[in-house]
């Protein structure tokens, strides 16, 4: 079936929160949205490591399970 | 019965029954206690992470630990750093002799090591002689990529750990077969993008889960049981009690790390060392010099007597002074401590001024 183009909405879990991100987005789109410097994170998407080469290729999909974890310092 | 089994009279043994309830646990038992008893660490960094493991590995009954941290101690390190206490403070200790002496106390069978030195590339490699394992108890990036260069170099495991705010991180690092730290995170991000303890605070509560994962993991090594260990990133949050266990294997392996697979270790060699340090968690600058000289503080404290607000204190392993609104703390090779700035050329001007030549 096909349907005009229209932005779409998809429902992801980000850090275990559902959310609702709008139209289609790479990891590297989502991380600059958040204002997450891509350096400082590693990324998961549905348990698999994305390497942060590729941050701006991986796309976001609907139903994603996505994990941020930042680079801690202190101690 | 249990009580007739040769476990069981082995923990009669004297030396081994302070240990009996770890024992019992059936992954140690009493070969895994004689690991424990023969093993040797190097712990860098005796802060909040530090005083967490230390305790933990030192009641667990290692053999051998060195302890390596630069650092006095500050009454707002009490709430979450657990070797120390009042009395410290108003002694002026040093951390590493202060965590030594309270070990000491609380299990004399170990060996405790106390040196009070700034961790660098010049030095490392003697500091790290004879580890089975190498403990991160670092309060910044740059001292971390310094053990990883090393551990990757000369192949010995490391367990990173580092805490902020509620949460945490774990990894264990076993070079070549597990990721390493510049695996996952190739560089350490600029100082202007972290937040420090001091800007965010810190949860001992974090400290100390993010401690207990360092430690159990250690101890898996120490005893031989590397097949167990947990290959994952951990990523904890005290706060809301959620844990994240990340399979970041893949980073090594389809990985182009600097360390591992370009062999590359620029924090090792000096190429990425700083002269300068802004440590986490405070308004300070540490001064490194590049030739270690000796000090004698006596002549230092009458040089300062002229400016220095207040009485100088020192004893033999620092010498304490305010002047204007600087704290300034010498130790006896020539590195500074100087509170008041997070400015590194400030702190170097204030250095040549009051202990330079």
């Amino acid at each position: 079936m096909c349907r005009p183009a229209q932005q779409q909405t998809m429902q992801v879990t980000i850090n275990s929160k559902v959310e609702t991100l709008d139209g289609d987005m790479s990891v590297a789109d989502l991380l600059a949205r958040r204002k997450i410097e891509p350096i400082r994170v590693a990324v998961e998407i549905n348990e698999d490591l994305v390497p942060r080469k590729t941050f701006a290729e991986r796309m976001i999909r609907d139903g994603d399970r996505i994990e941020i974890v930042t680079f801690v310092g202190g101690g | 019965m249990s009580q007739e089994t040769p476990a069981f009279r082995e923990l009669t043994d004297p030396a081994l029954e302070r240990y009996s309830r770890q024992v019992l646990y059936e992954k140690i038992g009493v070969e895994g206690q004689r690991k424990l008893a023969a093993s040797r660490v190097v712990l860098i960094g005796c802060g909040a992470l530090g005083t967490v493991l230390a305790n933990t590995l030192v009641r667990a009954g290692v053999g051998f630990m060195r302890i390596c941290d630069r650092d006095y101690i500050e009454r707002n390190n009490l709430q979450r750093q657990v070797l120390f206490d009042e009395d410290d403070i108003v002694a002026n200790l040093p951390k590493a002799e202060a965590a030594a002496a309270k070990l000491a106390r609380i299990n004399s069978d170990v060996t405790v090591e106390p040196v009070v030195v700034d961790v660098n590339h010049v030095n490392i490699e003697r500091l790290a002689e004879g580890a089975d394992v190498l403990l991160d108890g670092t309060d910044n990036f740059e001292t971390r990529f310094l053990i990883n260069d090393l551990a990757v170099k000369t192949r010995r495991p490391w367990i990173y750990g580092a805490v902020i705010s509620a949460t945490g991180l774990c990894l264990t690092i076993i070079p070549y077969d597990t990721p390493c730290l510049r695996c996952v995170f190739e560089e350490a991000p600029p100082p202007e993008m972290n937040p420090t303890c001091d800007t965010v605070g810190v949860l001992a509560s974090a400290v100390n889960l993010v401690a207990s994962l360092q430690a159990v993991e250690t101890i898996k090594l120490l005893t031989g049981r590397h097949a167990e260990i947990n290959r994952h990133l951990v990523h904890i949050d005290a706060w809301s009690g959620r844990f994240v266990n990340m399979n970041v294997q893949s980073a090594y392996e389809k990985g182009d790390c600097p360390c591992c697979k370009r062999g590359r270790f620029p924090y090792l060699s000096g190429e990425s060392a700083s002269t300068t340090t802004t440590l986490c968690g405070r308004d300070t600058v540490q001064v490194n010099i590049a030739v270690p000289t000796t000090i004698s503080f006596p002549a230092i404290a009458e040089k300062l007597k002229p400016v220095a607000a207040g009485p100088i204190h020192y004893n033999r392993f620092m010498l304490k002074a305010t002047v204007d609104e600087y704290e300034l703390t010498l130790f006896p090779d020539g590195r500074a401590i100087i509170k008041g700035t997070s400015d590194a050329d400030k702190a170097r001007t204030l250095y040549a001024r009051y202990f330079g030549a």
